[in-house]
C-alpha cells in the first residue's frame, strides 16, 4: 500500500507517511462464504509466512453495547442507523485496521464501508452524502466481491444458519414474511452492489461455485497483489 | 449550506463556547415563550438516551479519535432529529436549541477533522430560523468556568489534542480554536452576534426582540385548552 490513499479527507490529524501493510477486502451478500473463505486465506497466507490480520463487521469496542442495545428495541431511524455504523466503522479503521497495516499486516477485511452504504442506501439514505460521509475511509489494495445469485443465497442459508430478521431487511418491512423479504431485499442489494463494483473498482468473483475452486481465484489474484513479496520456501531456510 | 425550514414550525438556536452565557439565555427564553402561550419544546446537545452509554464509555475509556467523536455525537443529533426535532417542528412546534450543528463545526474542526466533512454530515439538518452566537472574549469565558467549575473534563478541555499538560491551558488553547471557527461560519451560516459580555437581562431583551419579530403573525400548534402549561419537556 505504502502511501495511502483514501476516498476524500481521511483523517486529516493523522500524520500517515507509509503503510506497509496490504488492505485486502471480501465483500459480498450474506451467505455468500465470505467467512470460510477468509479462514482460508489466513491460512494460506500465514503459511507463506505473512502476517495476517482479519477484522470483519464484528462491532468496535467503543460501539458493540450501544449498537445491540439499539437493535434490540429496533428504535434506529434511519440516519442515526447510519451514523451509528459509521462511528463503529471508523473506530475499527482507525484502530486496528490502520495500525496493523503500520506495522507491516496483511489485513482480510470481511466486509468494508460498501456493504454498511449499500445497507443505508436500501433504507432510503441520500447516496451522496452517504459517499462523502465515507470520506474518511482508506482505498483497499484489492477488493474482491463474491458474487452469487439470490436464488443460491436461500439455499445456503436455509441449509445453514437460517434467515434472521436484519439479513431479510424486515424492518423495512418489504413483506409479511422472512422468506421473500429476504429475496426482495437481497435482490435490491445486489442491484446496488453491481453500481458499487463499477464505482470503487471491486474484482467480481463468481461465488456460485464449489469452495475450493472460489478459493483458487482468490489466490490468484492475491498472489498478483503480493507479487513483489516473495514466499518463504522450505530450501531457502538454513 | 443546511437546508431550508419548510415546516410550519420555528428553530432557534443558541451557540458560542462554554461559558458565553447562552445556556442561561435560552432558558429564559424558554421560560418567556411558555408564558406566552407558545407551544415550545428544548433540546440540548449530547442528550440522545440512545447514544448515552456509548458516549459515557468512550469518554471515560478516553476512546476516542476526532473522527469516531464527531460521527458519535452526530448519532446523537441525527436521533434528537429524526425522533423528536423534524416531527415537532412538523407539527409547528417552536423548537429551541442549546447547541446545533455549529457547535460540530467548531468543535470538530478544532480537534482536526476536515471542514467540508463534517458540514456534509449535518447536511440532513435544516438552516435555523434564528441562530443567535453568543460572543465573549476567550478569557471571560475560561475565567467564568474555572471559577464556577472544580476542575475541567479531559475532552472537555481538549487533553486529546495534547496541547498542553495544563487542563487550563490546553482548555483556553482549544476554545480559542473554537472561537476561530465560530467567527468564521458568522458569514457562513447567517449567524446573528450577540454581545454576551452585556448584562443577562440586557441579551435577554435583544433576544426577545429578535424572536418577537421572528413570530409576528404567526400562528403554531395550538395548546389545547385547560392542558399544563408545561407541554414538551425534554427527554432530560
Amino acid at each position: 500500500m505504502s502511501e495511502p490513499q483514501f476516498y476524500g479527507a481521511g483523517f486529516p490529524y493523522l500524520k500517515i507517511e507509509d503503510l506497509p501493510g496490504k488492505l485486502i477486502v471480501l465483500e459480498g451478500p450474506d451467505g455468500v462464504g465470505r467467512s470460510t473463505q477468509t479462514q482460508l486465506l489466513r491460512r494460506w497466507l500465514e503459511d507463506e509466512g505473512f502476517a495476517v490480520s482479519d477484522t470483519g463487521l464484528r462491532r468496535s469496542e467503543m460501539t458493540q453495547q450501544g449498537l445491540d442495545d439499539a437493535k434490540k428495541g429496533h428504535t434506529l431511524s434511519r440516519i442515526t442507523m447510519s451514523l451509528f455504523y459509521a462511528t463503529d466503522f471508523a473506530d475499527r479503521l482507525e484502530n486496528q485496521i490502520i495500525p496493523a497495516l503500520q506495522a507491516g499486516f496483511v489485513v482480510l477485511s470481511d466486509r468494508y464501508f460498501y456493504s454498511i452504504m449499500a445497507r443505508d442506501i436500501v433504507r432510503g439514505a441520500d447516496p451522496d452524502w452517504a459517499r462523502k460521509l465515507y470520506g474518511f475511509a482508506l482505498q483497499p489494495d484489492l477488493v474482491l466481491y463474491l458474487k452469487a445469485d439470490v436464488s443460491d443465497l436461500v439455499s445456503r442459508l436455509i441449509h445453514g444458519r437460517g434467515l434472521n430478521y436484519w439479513e431479510a431487511g424486515m424492518d423495512l418491512r418489504p413483506s409479511d414474511n422472512l422468506f421473500d423479504s429476504f429475496l426482495d431485499y437481497q435482490s435490491r442489494l445486489a442491484g446496488l452492489f453491481e453500481h458499487l463494483s463499477q464505482e470503487y473498482d471491486f474484482v467480481t468473483i463468481d461465488a456460485g461455485r464449489p469452495v475450493m475452486e472460489v478459493f483458487s481465484d482468490l489466490q490468484e489474484k492475491i498472489r498478483a497483489l503480493l507479487e513483489d513479496q516473495q514466499p518463504i520456501y522450505e530450501e531457502d531456510l538454513k | 449550506m443546511l437546508r431550508v425550514n419548510d415546516t410550519p414550525g420555528k428553530l432557534i438556536i443558541v451557540e458560542g463556547i462554554d461559558g458565553s452565557g447562552k445556556s442561561t439565555q435560552i432558558d429564559l427564553l424558554y421560560k418567556w415563550l411558555q408564558a406566552q402561550g407558545h407551544s415550545v419544546y428544548f433540546s440540548e446537545w449530547n442528550s440522545s438516551a440512545l447514544v448515552k452509554s456509548t458516549t459515557k464509555r468512550a469518554k471515560k475509556r478516553k476512546l476516542f479519535t476526532p473522527t469516531t467523536f464527531s460521527l458519535l455525537q452526530c448519532t446523537d443529533f441525527a436521533d434528537r432529529w429524526e425522533n423528536q426535532i423534524l416531527p415537532l417542528l412538523k407539527a409547528g412546534v417552536v423548537v429551541l436549541a442549546d447547541r446545533y450543528a455549529f457547535t460540530a463545526f467548531g468543535r470538530d474542526v478544532a480537534r482536526g477533522v476536515d471542514r467540508q466533512w463534517v458540514r456534509n454530515l449535518y447536511s440532513f439538518a435544516m438552516q435555523p430560523d434564528i441562530a443567535l452566537f453568543f460572543r465573549v472574549p476567550l478569557d471571560i469565558a475560561v475565567q467564568r468556568i474555572t471559577s464556577a467549575r472544580a476542575n475541567l473534563k479531559y475532552y472537555e478541555a481538549g487533553m486529546d489534542l495534547n496541547l498542553s499538560e495544563s487542563r487550563i491551558e490546553s482548555f483556553e488553547l482549544f476554545q480559542a480554536r473554537i472561537l476561530n471557527e465560530y467567527d468564521l461560519m458568522v458569514d457562513e451560516f447567517g449567524l446573528t452576534v450577540i454581545d454576551g459580555t452585556h448584562t443577562v437581562q440586557a441579551q435577554q431583551r435583544l433576544m426577545r426582540e429578535i424572536v418577537k419579530q421572528e413570530l409576528k403573525g404567526w400562528k403554531g400548534l395550538p395548546i389545547p385548552e385547560g392542558s399544563p402549561q408545561i407541554l414538551l419537556q425534554s427527554e432530560n
